[in-house]
């Protein structure tokens, strides 16, 4: 290829610091797109906090977030949204009364196009856009092996598949790139392997990035391409897995000097 | 597929409320007795307490945001209504209350009602919205008794305009003010408007918008990150909201002599306060449009037959002097129905009419799910 | 000038009646996260209470400001059974949302009992008279009530802030009020402590209903829920759930109505004190001395 290749996320030097506590510094990342990347470091890192300032929940005291070329700066959440940037939740975060099904439609809400008028008066255009959504909804169920459970009401899920569910949320926001927290915590493990199968298939079927924070070193050293460290909002190394598996600092990170 | 469904069960709703529309109308052409001076003016005082009602769940029921300062809009929606009509009265386009130059007004009053009630909405909605639970209660509680204060300063519609002296019978004299004969004749109309409403609130709940504003309120951070913008949907929520509260308000109007913001305020004797709006959403059912209807009413009848029924002066005095003071049932019911069924009558449920013919096996799925349930406690008992 | 100083002592005598009630909201909701909307109308039961008592205790030949204890036993009564009563069982099953519902039907609750009581209600009582000396200082007339209110006022705010530092149930609460599964295990016996929470806000409440008929000798069934309004705007103002900004914030509230009332017009009044709390609310989210604590991701 002639053209060099562009990433689809960068941060360049990103930080913030919470009255004087620095959670995360000087944080750089290049995503390319198709590309799975694991976030590791110990509890307390500053790891979800990326993913906070990833996201726009908080916004960085420095630094930009860069998302296909387009610098994210001073954007809300549902504008990162918007751009292309997903992601699911460490504690999760289901809108609990609702069913599977209108859980995944939530996340459809800015592709379907109708107004008020269109939904008052219920016309071909509302029932078309409805219907699309329904099934692009149902699609995605297929995918995280949740479709005989689309008309279940969420909280009533079994944990793995909340999980689950909340991956499928993410992916009906259309992403470029998707954000997961923890994807795996407290599953056994036959739900990991089945989660793994997930994940390979979004990367192939939708062509994503994806950013991965996990515990389970198993899973990250398995999936992931590249990873980042991470230890007091400082990235302490970069690399291929097996690399990072015999980084003295890692090691010294998590299992103390 | 499953939308011809939908669509079939739309058809079915759509012919009941033909059917409720006509009943109502041909109830208003008969007259009598009973039906002019007890009928006609329930059905018109349920009328606007459904929509309040129905107004207030799309805010506390759907979008999960407390407003103690509901009523505030109905305020202005009454006194917006009330002016409208006078003015026309004053310029002479219309003289009596039977013509379709009135029938005219009285449609322009209720609409510009909806209006100035929900431009006020968006006006209060925009700060107060930044804020969240007992805050964003608090604030709502301000901006009403602010609304209400200063409609009551205002020198065309204070103490001094349309709720004392002489100016007190202009409204029903000259306005939307309506004697039992013109509660009859357009009864009509306060179906219609129902109607309308809930329809409307029932479409919007039920679309992309309902939706985004019930996500909002089980998880506001996940909303968010689920693409959804969480302050424009919960100001367009609160507007409409507010919208169909002043339309309550131009019905209030024409059910009323005249207007005294006292009615308006928080807290006061009568069925018509923020709280008792509180108290018909929750009874009915925090996300249930149907609920809301159902409770307005049933709360409705309770307050009608406790005011005017024979059997209160059939009871001892004690328990006469409570009933005398139906805010103290109503809160008790109130307290007792949070505590065994927090979730109101109808929960988030939906009436329909399609469901009947399913209700047997769900009230079978009922008693039996109980029984399990009680057996494995005993159960569980046992091995204790 | 005399109008000036005038304006100022009414405002913080009205202050520190509010700053008196805004305590009890604060220290509730600082422990259970609640409204309290039904504090107000302890206030309500105060006011009765002495109306009832004093002309006793006048009999009897004790002075009749005594009869502040019995209220305080009877507020602190009554504010503990509507804890067991209705909150307690409440928060089992139910969220913030409906433990506020339930707090605001208890108050309504509390004021139309009160009405149906035909001892009580519905009509307005007038109590005897307390503190009806006047001194006048300068050309300033103040009353004895005005300053015994003052003065009482700071002194039990004082002491209140005192017993939540040093006093064994007062870390007890401010532990609950932190987390409270982490004061369970610490062996707190954390129904116990809301239990007294309720009971000492109530009794303040009567307090507060001794200081307010002396200026006012009139008491009525919705008395409370006026003044715990603007009470609660108070303890709201100062940032709820802290102690020296319910002071802060009843004084306030105090001082913008009394110069209302001066200056511009008693009836616009209450708009100028919710324009207050509104501005202040949009400035800082959790009151002037509140903590402002995000949801964390």
């Amino acid at each position: 290829m002639s053209e060099e290749r562009m990433p689809i996320l960068e941060t360049m030097h990103l930080g913030i610091s919470f009255g004087g506590l620095h959670a995360v510094q000087d944080f750089n990342l290049k995503l390319y797109p198709g590309e799975l990347v694991g976030l590791i470091g110990p509890n307390g890192a500053g790891k979800t906090t990326v993913f906070n300032l990833l996201t726009g929940v908080y916004e960085p005291t420095e630094g930009t977030v860069v998302l296909d070329g387009v610098p994210l700066n001073g954007k809300k959440t549902y504008q990162f949204v918007e751009a292309g940037i997903a992601r699911t939740f460490q504690n999760i975060r289901l809108f609990h009364d609702m069913t599977v099904i209108e859980n995944v439609k939530v996340a459809c809400t800015k592709d379907i196009r109708y107004n008020l008028v269109d939904s008052i008066f219920r016309t071909k255009k509302y029932w078309q856009a409805e219907q699309e959504a329904t099934d692009h909804a149902m699609e995605l169920l297929e995918i995280c092996g949740l479709a005989d459970k689309a008309d279940v009401v969420s909280a009533n899920l079994p944990y793995g598949q909340q999980r689950k569910l909340e991956i499928a949320r993410a992916l009906a926001t259309n992403m470029k790139v998707l954000l997961l927290d923890e994807p795996a915590a407290g599953m056994n493990p036959t739900e990991t392997a089945e989660l793994l199968e997930v994940i390979n298939t979004i990367r192939d079927r939708f062509g994503v990035a994806i950013l991965l924070i996990e515990h389970d070193m198993s899973l990250v050293m398995n999936v992931c391409e590249r990873i980042q460290v991470i230890d007091y909002g400082q990235t302490i190394a970069c690399g291929l897995p097996d690399e990072i598996a015999n980084n003295p600092r890692v090691i010294a990170a998590y299992l103390g000097e | 597929m499953k939308h011809t469904q939908t669509k079939k069960r739309y058809l079915i709703n759509f012919l009941a409320l033909i059917v409720v529309f006509a009943v109502i109308t041909l109830m208003g052409q008969l007259g009598g007795g009973t039906m002019k001076l007890k009928i006609a003016p329930s059905i018109w005082q349920c009328s606007y307490l459904i929509i309040m009602a129905a107004s207030l769940n799309l805010v506390l029921g759907y979008l999960g945001q407390l407003s103690l300062g509901h009523c505030g809009f109905m305020a202005v929606g009454a006194y917006a209504a009330a002016l409208i009509s006078l003015a026309f009265q004053r310029a002479g386009f219309y003289t009596d209350k039977a013509g379709p130059a009135f029938l005219l007004v009285l449609l322009i009053s209720i609409i510009v009602a909806g209006i100035a009630a929900a431009l006020l909405g968006l006006l209060v909605g925009i700060p107060a919205l930044r804020l969240k639970g007992d805050y964003l209660a608090i604030i709502t509680l301000g901006f009403g008794m602010i609304i209400v204060n200063v409609i009551n300063n205002l020198p065309f519609c204070g103490q001094q305009g349309l709720s004392q002296g002489s100016a007190s019978s202009a409204l029903y004299a000259n306005g939307l003010g309506f004697s039992n004969d013109q509660k009859m004749q357009y009864l009509w109309l306060a179906a219609l408007v129902v109607i309308l409403c809930m329809t409307v609130m029932f479409m919007f709940v039920r679309s992309k918008y309902g939706r985004a504003i019930r996500a909002i309120r089980d998880n506001e951070i996940a909303a968010a990150a689920s693409g959804i913008n969480v302050s424009y949907y919960k100001v367009l929520t609160f507007t409409i909201s507010a919208f169909f509260a002043g339309i309550t308000g131009a019905l209030y109007a024409c059910c009323n002599a005249a207007l005294a913001t006292s009615s308006f305020a928080f807290t006061n004797g009568s069925i018509l306060n923020s709280v008792f709006i509180v108290v018909m959403v929750v009874v009915g059912g925090m996300g249930s449009l149907t609920g809301s209807v159902i409770a307005a009413v049933v709360l409705f009848l309770l307050n009608y037959t406790i005011k005017n029924g024979a059997w209160v002066t059939a009871l001892p005095s004690l328990l006469q002097n409570v009933f005398t003071y139906p805010m103290l049932v109503y809160s008790i019911a109130l307290i007792i129905v949070i505590m065994f069924r927090p979730k109101g009558i109808m929960g988030s449920r939906e009436f329909a009419l399609c469901d009947i013919p399913r209700w047997p096996g769900w009230i079978r799925g009922y008693f039996t799910s109980r029984a399990a349930n009680k057996a494995a406690k005993k159960e569980a008992k046992v091995h204790e | 000038m005399i109008t000036f100083i005038q304006f100022l002592i009414t405002g913080l005598r009205l202050g520190s009646v509010y700053a008196l009630i805004a305590l009890g909201y604060t220290m509730v909701y600082g422990i259970i996260k609640l409204i309290n909307f039904a504090h107000g109308d302890f206030i309500m039961v105060g006011g009765y209470t002495l109306f009832f008592t004093i002309p006793i205790l006048m009999n009897m030949g004790v002075p009749g400001w005594l009869a502040v204890l019995p209220a305080i036993l009877i507020c602190a009564c009554v504010g503990m059974l509507v804890e067991l009563l209705a909150y307690r069982p409440v928060r089992k099953t139910g969220n913030n949302l409906t433990c506020l519902i339930t707090a605001i039907a208890m108050s309504f609750v509390l004021e139309n009992l009160a009405q149906a009581i035909p001892a009580i209600g519905p009509d307005p009582k007038v109590p005897y008279t307390l503190f009806s000396k006047t001194y006048s200082i300068a050309g300033v007339a103040v009353s004895q009530a005005t300053i015994i209110t003052i003065l009482v006022s700071a002194a039990i705010m004082v002491a209140l802030y005192l017993f939540t530092q040093k006093a064994r149930i007062g870390c007890a609460m401010r532990c609950v009020s932190e987390d409270k599964e982490a004061a369970t295990l610490m062996g707190i016996n954390v129904n116990h402590t809301i239990l007294i929470t309720f009971g000492i806000g109530a009794g303040l409440a009567a307090v507060a209903a001794l200081m307010y008929i002396a200026q006012y000798p009139k008491v009525y069934t919705t008395m409370g829920a006026t003044l715990g309004i603007y009470a609660f705007v108070a303890a709201v103002l100062g940032g709820i759930g802290s102690l020296p900004g319910a002071m802060l914030g009843g004084l306030m509230i105090g001082i913008v109505q009394s110069a209302a009332n001066t200056y511009i017009s008693s009836s616009m009044s209450d708009t100028f004190v919710y324009l207050i709390l509104i501005v202040v609310l949009m400035l800082r989210p959790a009151g002037i001395l509140g903590k402002n604590v995000g949801e964390k991701v």
